[in-house]
């Protein structure tokens, strides 16, 4: 026979559609994130093009490479758009597929802070490279 | 995390053949979607085998037969059968269109049926659309004007206006294109879904409505609207040739254009 259901859902279709109304953000989100992935077509083919040329390069190399303002200047903006753009990418990533709120939340939280430590490691990184 | 397969009352088992009348020449296979929700029993796929020579051109002359000839326990909707009433939208050969459109020689092989994807099913093929239905309602799909009409007139559109509603006002409302996409699927409660934001922005661009920063207001949100990743399965899928993805896209970028 049939199982029974139980129902604890009693609210109109209408009034579950309309929810707690728009939340009025959103735009910035979906603007930046277009923006930083055009922004990164052309940092990561000039990044991929460097880092060809300095194959097998010494140490004293790589650091005369990077210590050049423009190098070090692109470095860091390579980095900041990087992070900027794969936090925000995660965050929708999250929450398309992790239907538990609280799940949600706290794996957003960690991509941010991930991708915040990450980007402020490899900013350091540089800078130590460029300014040594 | 997303679910990736059938719950366990929902797996599909194989269901019961009816074969073709001895003496058929030209046969071919439909295997259709079963479920009764009064019997508890798993979901199953019944295979009817139908002589064409009786049978119309379109899938939906072949459920018709048979449901007079063959078995008159399955359930679908249909009703004008000429592809402007919306009614009999389903699965078919994978992809969601509206039966009384599709001819069932475009399929090779056998030609499988299953009612419109991840919405609850109420009986064979018969999906149940009232989230979608609400969703309409809730963007307010009717013209909001506070200036009156001519006394003796109509409201007058130019016709460039008129035009803007060309590729909208055409949707029958069938919802094969909010049941194809999947962000729909995963956040349908939330997400608005390309039939309805189709809806939404044709009263946004109707001239005649003076509500269009306030309808924008409504659908600023990260889950109403920007669910929308242009994946295109609308597009790919609108039995009428219509483009909803391009009518999201318009909605995104009037919400760009009014803050910069």
């Amino acid at each position: 026979m049939r199982e029974s259901i139980s129902i604890n859902v009693r609210r109109s279709q209408l009034g579950r559609a309309r929810g707690v109304g728009a939340g009025h953000s959103g735009v910035e989100h979906w603007r930046i994130e277009r923006i930083t992935s055009i922004a990164l077509v052309p940092l990561t083919l000039w990044f991929i093009y460097a880092m060809l040329h300095l194959i097998g390069a010494p140490q004293v190399v790589v650091a005369a490479w990077a210590s050049n303002p423009i190098n070090a200047v692109l470095l860091l903006v390579l980095i900041v758009i990087t992070f900027h753009h794969m936090h925000l990418g995660l965050q929708v990533v999250f929450e398309d597929y992790v239907a538990n709120k609280w799940q949600m939340t706290l794996m957003i939280l960690g991509a941010k802070s991930v991708s915040l430590v990450l980007g402020l490691m490899a900013s350091v990184a540089v800078l130590k490279l460029a300014l040594s | 995390m997303a679910t990736f397969t059938l719950p366990k009352n929902s797996k599909i088992g194989q269901g019961q053949t009816y074969k073709a009348a001895p003496g058929a020449t030209r046969t071919k296979q439909f295997k259709v979607y079963r479920w009764n929700p009064d019997d508890g029993a798993n979901p199953r796929i019944d295979t009817y085998e139908l002589d064409l020579d009786k049978v119309g051109p379109m899938v939906l002359d072949a459920l018709i037969y048979i449901k007079n000839e063959v078995d008159p326990t399955l359930t679908f909707r249909r009703s004008c059968r000429e592809g402007i009433c919306g009614s009999c939208s389903m699965n078919i050969d994978g992809g969601n269109t509206l039966a009384c459109l599709k001819a069932h020689d475009e399929v090779d092989g056998a030609v499988r049926i299953y009612p419109l994807p991840h919405m609850a099913v109420v009986k064979d093929l018969v999906p149940d659309l009232s989230q979608a239905y609400a969703q309409l309602r809730s963007i307010e799909p009717w013209l909001k004007s506070d200036t009156q009409p001519p006394p003796d007139a109509e409201r007058l559109q130019s016709k460039d206006e008129r035009a803007k509603l060309d590729g909208m006002w055409e949707c029958i409302l069938c919802f094969c294109c909010t049941t194809s996409c999947p962000s729909y699927w995963w956040n349908g409660d939330r997400y608005l879904g390309p039939a309805v934001l189709l809806q939404a922005y044709r009263w946004i661009a109707d001239s005649r409505d003076e509500y269009t920063g306030s309808r924008l207001d409504d659908l600023e949100d990260t889950y109403k609207l920007y669910r929308c990743h242009t994946i295109m399965n609308c597009t790919e899928t609108c039995p009428k040739g219509l483009n909803p993805a391009k009518a999201i896209a318009e909605i995104k970028h009037l919400m760009l254009e009014r803050q910069v």
